[in-house]
């Protein structure tokens, strides 16, 4: 029992970042009809707005101590943080909290990137196949990991979990196991919430506000919404721009779990991707449920015994899943019919 | 006439020949072979060039990409040294006196470096190119077993000698090993024989270990040779796992170990890697827990500076070994240290700090060789006896290419004294007690003749 919570929790917290992910991905396919291979560097981007804000808050004053030498004897560097010096404490609280700070950086930022990006490039891919929007936004993807991998070295940098925030919740004590049974990182558990939050919010914003009905009326007709005198087209970038947002504050919160590099949004674009397939293109909630199911199953199929059993089987079974679903159904778990049926 | 043309004269014949041969550049190598020694036979050979290049091949980018850049810093840092720049770091220290600053035997030290991306194939291309296009002589650097082997075995293909740099698997001097291939860090059997008697004291003889390992080479070796030494101390050890190398989040490896039994976590990953085990461990509160109404302990067989200061705080009190750290009192040692801390602002690591020595050794080896013929350097190198490098007295052995010195055991310092005081040595295993019969890896060094470039 103790075993299969522990893992429940951790497929529940991958889950989490893979829906967020391919939540954005199916939004984009389901309104523009474009399958966006950029997405990934969208979520590497919104953790790379944490890196930014940190090195901001970290810049620092170097000055010689000539009283004290180094260990190697040349004279002391004393290195004192601009953050401290200008705000005091709040300097010391506003570097512990850089990463949920930089949600404030990342909202305007990945929204203006979004529609930059959809009205600068993707736009003029509306038409053709989707190997060519591929291509595009695959090379589009390439040239932003490349841009930051020059900007920011081509290696990991980590990111703390602000101090009110570390260590490990008795999850087990919550459940009636004993104590200390089970216990999982407390910023897991937040990212996990945190998931969740920005799953409902964008679920109820499409379901509950008036853009939204447009939306979702556009995504089942687009033109006998445009005969109505809606300019549909420019709803579907305010989209496009907040499945950027959704990516980026994604990738933000991730960075205490995860030290970013540049690498970091292909490493979840190939899983996303495959999340959306068997979730359904197109679909909202089979991407929701398909990014928490897999994340599930892949938890799982890293256990001691499965992996006893079938070796290697935590490195492919996303993989199989896919391959499964793809012969049997398609059109993916929650898919309409006759998208990517044929 | 035109049958008056025809006619070929056997002086026109030879004169046209030799004509031929001097402008096809093929006389040196026809008298080479039939009048110059045979030693002036061999890949990149320099004797021709007022340099000589050596080529280093780190991992710049990938899960060992903070071990790369120090091992780069380090070779620089030799190739100046050597080139009579700087203070000279060890060279003065050196039990050898044959290196004077002038080059190696009175050629300039010229480098190119190449990005293994800590891949096998990625480093093999760069080696290559390093040695056909660059003309290297000597390849170093590392940094993952599985492309050290890699490399080295390119090396004992293309006649060009490997001064392995971050290698710690038992295969690279064990099963894999080449006449070509010489190491001079620590490998993961005698961290085993040299951790044994701290876990023992620390943490008692009755323990169960679970290993999370890195699924190469390197990881399984080690992973053996953990499990053979703590099972002799009469520890148990569950169903090791395998992990990718550079997984990343390790949090779904970790969360079995919560209900597994075990009472302490052996992390057998390096580089970023071990930095994000263990820092996923120590979230996942494992240090906190009571298991078999004993304290939950980490161990980390093989740890460096540059991951200690990576992990930060999860890294104090952690075990482990290292083939040498910074804070030594030993002369060569300090010499080390002054002159990187002087040149770059911070301490050198062991992957700097064997790169540097293996630069070192080579061009030692050379000029007591008197050429660059990599069999007559081979020769100077095996069973050589040195002292001033950093380990105490050190025997590179003939029989596999092992260095055997002493071995340091570690601990993630609980009061650094500044940033850079991340690990103490609690203990020191002496050359003796980790060194082991060839035979037990088994392997064949291969020939000493060397092969042609291509």
């Amino acid at each position: 029992m103790d075993a299969i919570l522990a893992q429940l929790l951790n497929g529940l917290d991958k889950g989490g970042a893979y829906a967020l992910i391919a939540l954005g991905l199916t939004l984009v396919f389901g309104t523009l009809g474009v399958v966006n291979f950029a997405h990934g560097a969208l979520f590497m981007l919104g953790a790379f707005c944490a890196v930014t804000i940190r090195l901001l808050l970290s810049m620092e004053t170097v000055t010689i101590d000539p009283e004290k030498l180094s260990p190697w004897g040349t004279p002391l560097e004393v290195r004192t943080p601009l953050a401290q010096q200008w705000f005091g404490d709040w300097g010391s609280v506003m570097l512990d909290y850089s990463v949920p700070l930089a949600i404030l950086l990342a909202v305007p930022i990945m929204l203006i990137l979004g529609i930059v990006m959809e009205r600068g490039l993707i736009k003029h891919f509306y038409k053709r196949p989707h190997a060519e929007q591929i291509l595009v936004t695959f090379g589009l993807a390439i040239v932003l990991q490349e841009i930051v991998k020059a900007f920011f070295g081509p290696n990991p940098i980590p990111q703390p979990v602000p101090t009110d925030f570390r260590g490990a919740a008795d999850v087990g004590a919550w459940f009636g196991l004993q104590a200390g049974a089970v216990t999982y990182p407390v910023w897991r558990l937040v990212y996990l919430l945190f998931s969740v939050g920005i799953l409902a919010a964008v679920f109820a914003f499409l379901r509950f506000t008036t853009f939204g009905m447009v939306v979702r009326a556009g995504m089942a007709d687009r033109e006998t919404v445009g005969i109505l005198g809606i300019n549909i087209d420019r709803r579907f970038t305010i989209m496009f721009g907040l499945a950027a947002v959704v990516a980026g504050v994604a990738g933000v919160m991730y960075t205490p779990l995860l030290p970013p590099n540049y690498h970091l949004g292909m490493d979840f674009l190939v899983l996303s991707f495959v999340v959306v397939v068997v979730g359904g293109m197109g679909s909202l909630p089979g991407a929701v449920a398909a990014g928490f199911l897999l994340g599930i199953v892949q938890s799982f199929a890293s256990m001691t015994e499965i992996k006893s059993l079938l070796p290697g089987i935590d490195q492919i079974i996303i993989y199989l899943i896919a391959v499964i679903i793809l012969l049997v159904r398609p059109r993916g778990l929650l898919g309409r019919s006759g998208v990517m049926e044929t | 006439m035109s049958d008056s043309k025809r006619v070929i004269t056997r002086r026109q014949v030879i004169r046209t020949g030799m004509a031929g041969i001097l402008a096809t550049g093929v006389a040196p190598l026809v008298l080479s072979r039939n009048s110059w020694a045979q030693d002036k036979n061999f890949c990149n050979n320099p004797d021709s060039k007022s340099s000589v290049t050596l080529g280093f091949n780190m991992p710049l980018t990938g899960a060992y990409a903070d071990e790369g850049a120090d091992e780069q810093r380090a070779f620089e840092l030799a190739v100046e040294h050597l080139n009579g720049g700087g203070d000279g770091g060890m060279i003065p220290t050196f039990s050898s006196k044959t290196l004077k600053g002038n080059g190696i035997l009175g050629k300039k030290v010229a480098f190119v470096t190449g990005d293994t991306q800590t891949k096998a194939d990625a480093a093999r291309d760069s080696a290559r190119r390093m040695i056909e296009r660059d003309g290297a002589v000597m390849i170093s650097g590392g940094s993952s077993s599985g492309v050290a082997i890699a490399v080295q075995g390119l090396c004992q293909e293309m006649g060009v000698l490997f001064m392995a740099a971050l290698t710690h698997s038992n295969d690279t001097t064990g099963k894999d090993k080449k006449r070509y291939g010489f190491r001079h860090f620590f490998n993961a059997y005698q961290s085993g024989i040299a951790i044994a008697p701290t876990l023992a004291k620390a943490y008692g003889k009755d323990r169960v270990a679970y290993h999370l390992t890195a699924d190469y080479t390197w990881g399984w070796t080690q992973e053996e040779s953990m499990k053979n030494a703590t099972e002799a101390l009469g520890w148990k050890t569950l169903t090791p796992v395998r992990t990718p190398v550079g997984a990343g989040d390790f949090s779904q490896y970790i969360t079995p170990v919560l209900s597994s039994g075990a009472d302490v976590l052996i992390l057998n990953h390096y580089g970023f890697d071990m930095v994000n085990s263990l820092t996923q461990a120590v979230q996942f509160g494992l240090r906190d827990k009571q298991v078999n109404g004993k304290q939950f302990e980490i161990v980390v067989p093989l740890v460096s500076d540059l991951m200690a200061k990576g992990a930060g705080a999860a890294m104090k009190g952690i075990y482990g070994t290292s083939n040498w750290d910074w804070q030594l009192q030993d002369a060569g040692s300090q010499a080390f240290t002054k002159s990187f801390g002087a040149k770059y602002g911070q301490p050198p690591s062991q992957a700097a700090h064997t790169s540097y020595v293996q630069t070192l050794l080579y061009a030692d080896a050379c000029e007591r060789a008197g050429t660059f013929y990599p069999p007559e350097v081979i020769k100077s190198l095996e069973d050589y006896d040195f002292d001033g490098l950093g380990n105490g007295p050190t025997t590179y052995r003939g029989s596999d290419h092992q260095c055997f010195k002493d071995v340091l055991v570690v601990q993630g310092k609980e009061s650094p004294a500044n940033p850079f005081d991340l690990l103490e040595v609690v203990d020191t295993a002496s050359k003796d007690s980790v060194t082991y019969d060839p035979a037990i890896f088994g392997g064949e060094l291969g020939p000493y003749e060397p092969n042609k470039c291509t």
